[in-house]
């Protein structure tokens, strides 16, 4: 039974760091600009279907895509920041979240017609090899996507703690008029968060598709997810969405493996209702205060 | 376009509404309501081939307005409206199972049906209206997610495999016509329940959450109370629809009943037409689910239907971000107005805003 228990909590840590790199972007977004961006889910799939057809043009390995994914991601998210969530003005955190559900349903309607709607994965070339923990086995795959996961976080906490720009994103997540006083550029600063939120979604999407299988429409479960390990960890908060991906997944492969996995998805969001009946502002979310 | 509760004469409006009778405009915006229902009630005699899109609409109309009821007056956007749908869907299935009812009888069935979903939305209101509004948003997603796999693994309830309604032994031609009739009468009852709230004292609470809740308390509006009577109201009528619709497809399973797509789909309309408006969700259902239906028609085996559908939202949202009906009123009322300022100079445009009966975000008339 312990064993069983410590496949999950692996499992749930490796698989958690892939959701955490999602999740990052997302509450960043809220964040900084006060936008719930549905379309989260949709990036991630659209940085697996990129990672596809780059390899299918060009016959690179699979990993090796993320160079070229994450800046067409970034640029991505730039030009929709500006064409559809820098005109709302009136109302604007729930036209928001219309607004990008729009745009997730968009990404899927440009993906459907290109790639159909057939289960796809991202085929890596070690999928299959493995190692052994204990009394069973872990994919090498797990802790390679991990292991970029946690990489590419850092990378994305060192741009916000150590670059005058990263200053100026959670200058204006703290107080944007504030902020703005001060002489941060919002509307810039709102831009690049955004990019930065769709690169991460869409290098988060080649992991998870060298780990599981996703069709165009697998943003409505994914999105779910997200969500729920945002608001988990607390809406807004960086190490929040970092922690509530981790408790998330650790609970979800548990259940999965020591009682049942069609018993799993269903822990996952009951743990968040459970969560904020006791905790309503999350795990790490102060009373109406946005950190990052 | 605010609503101002703190004026004074904006809280006596409803019931000097209700005392003079209504402004003359009034009467012409309910003759428009009864040929509307002339015309909708008509239907089967001279749409009888589209009575099943007929009753698709109408039932999206019910869903929209159901979920403006709450979500569009409160502001607090609500995405799990599919929840009560289909709580309503399997409330119906697992009490006709048992009664064996004539096909007729069953409809008896719905309002209990309606009543199981709001007895679900008051521990779901009361847990979930706790975080703030942009959590809630997230939490009511989830909580559909929760329903969905809580119903694929419960044997009680069909597991995945779901529950089948005994199907009643109607023809062809004429078996969509019980259920669209069914459903006009449940798009009446929520129409007009939502002109009333939006009248009452009770609307101008929620109204005042929408636009700024911690005046609202500051007021002395007990928020929390009117919140959840809002949600509790919400999801006892989309309940009411879903035991229909669970009816009419004669089957209900979990992937289908807690979509959220669906779910979404409800919020979207609701937007499209003017979310917060008695018209709005009407008419954002009118245009967008036989658009949907016929989209999905022509263009789906090229799987180029999601593609059309998102763009439509999309143009339509960022140009009219108050909702179609909001955006044209306010235009039509613009030059009204300086219509009257042109044709009688001397005397200076009148304050209109407190006559005018309660608060004019967009047309607050009748269908």
């Amino acid at each position: 039974v312990l064993e069983l228990a410590v496949e999950g909590v692996i499992l749930g840590i490796l698989s958690g760091g892939v959701y955490a790199l999602m999740a990052s972007g997302l509450t960043l977004t809220f964040g900084v600009m006060g936008v719930i961006n549905i379309a989260q889910g949709a990036f991630v799939i659209l940085g697996a279907y990129l990672s596809i057809g780059v390899v299918d043009i060009w016959r690179i390995d699979p990993l090796l895509t993320l160079f070229i994914t994450m800046p067409v991601a970034f640029a991505i998210g730039v030009v929709s920041e500006v064409c559809f969530v820098r005109p709302l003005r009136h109302d604007r955190e729930r036209m928001s979240v219309v607004v990008t559900y729009a745009l997730g349903l968009l990404i899927e309607g440009v993906l459907g017609p290109i790639f159909l709607y057939g289960r796809r994965i991202l085929a890596v070339p070690f999928a299959t090899s493995s190692f052994r923990v204990l009394d069973f086995y872990v994919g090498y795959i797990y802790l390679i996507a991990f292991g970029l996961a946690i990489a590419i976080l850092c990378l994305f906490f060192l741009f916000l703690y150590k670059t005058k720009t990263g200053v100026g994103v959670r200058a204006v997540s703290q107080n944007r008029l504030g902020a703005e006083v001060v002489g941060v550029e919002t509307e810039k600063v709102a831009a690049i968060t955004f990019g930065l939120s769709t690169a991460a979604a869409a290098a988060a999407g080649t992991l998870f598709g060298a780990l599981f299988a996703f069709t165009p429409n697998s943003m409505f479960d994914l999105i779910a997810r997200l969500l729920a390990i945002v608001v988990l960890g607390g809406l807004g908060s960086l190490p929040g969405a970092v922690i509530g991906a981790v408790v998330m997944l650790v609970g979800e492969d548990v259940v999965a493996s020591m009682w049942s996995p069609s018993w799993a998805a269903f822990m996952f969001y009951a743990m968040l209702v459970v969560v904020l009946v006791l905790r309503p502002q999350g795990i790490l979310g102060g009373q109406r205060a946005r950190r990052v | 376009l605010e609503v101002n509760v703190h004026d004074a004469s904006n809280l006596v409006a409803p019931v000097r509404y209700f005392r003079q009778g209504a402004p003359r405009s009034s009467w012409a915006k309910g003759a428009v309501t009864l040929a509307a229902l002339a015309v909708a009630s008509t239907l089967p005699l001279w749409a009888n081939g589209y009575m099943s899109e007929a009753f698709d609409t109408l039932m999206f109309v019910a869903l929209a307005s159901a979920w403006n009821i709450f979500g569009g007056y409160t502001g607090y956007t609500a995405l799990g409206n599919a929840s009560f749908w289909g709580i309503g869907a399997y409330a119906m299935a697992l009490i006709s199972v048992h009664l064996h009812l004539g096909p007729y009888a069953m409809f008896a069935v719905v309002p209990l049906a309606g009543i199981v979903a709001g007895l679900f939305a008051i521990p779901y209101g009361w847990a979930s209206l706790r975080v703030d509004a942009s959590a809630f948003v997230i939490v009511t997603f989830a909580v559909l997610f929760v329903l969905e796999h809580l119903t694929l693994n419960l044997s009680v309830v069909g597991g995945s495999a779901g529950i089948g309604f005994p199907i009643p032994p109607w023809s062809g031609n004429f078996f969509n016509e019980p259920f669209f009739y069914a459903m006009l009468i449940t798009v009446v009852l929520i129409v007009t329940i939502s002109f009333l709230v939006r009248r009452s004292a009770f609307g101008l609470t929620l109204l005042a959450i929408r636009d700024d809740e911690d005046k609202a308390i500051a007021s002395g509006i007990r928020t929390g109370r009117s919140k959840l009577l809002a949600f509790v109201l919400s999801g006892f009528l989309t309940g009411l629809v879903g035991a229909i619709y669970g009816y009419f497809i004669s089957y209900t399973y979990p992937q289908f009943v807690f979509d959220p797509a669906t779910s979404v789909l409800i919020v979207l309309m609701a937007f499209f037409g003017g979310s917060g408006t008695l018209l709005g969700p009407i008419v954002g259902a009118i245009i967008l689910e036989p658009a949907q239906i016929e989209l999905s028609t022509y263009l789906g085996a090229q799987n180029l239907d999601v593609l059309v559908l998102a763009a439509v939202f999309l143009v339509v949202l960022l140009a009219f971000p108050r909702g179609i009906v909001v955006s044209l009123t306010a235009s039509r009322r613009r030059r009204r107005e300086s219509k009257r300022q042109a044709s009688s100079p001397s005397r200076p445009a009148p304050d209109l805003a407190p006559s005018r009966p309660i608060v004019a975000l967009g047309d607050s008339g009748p269908a």
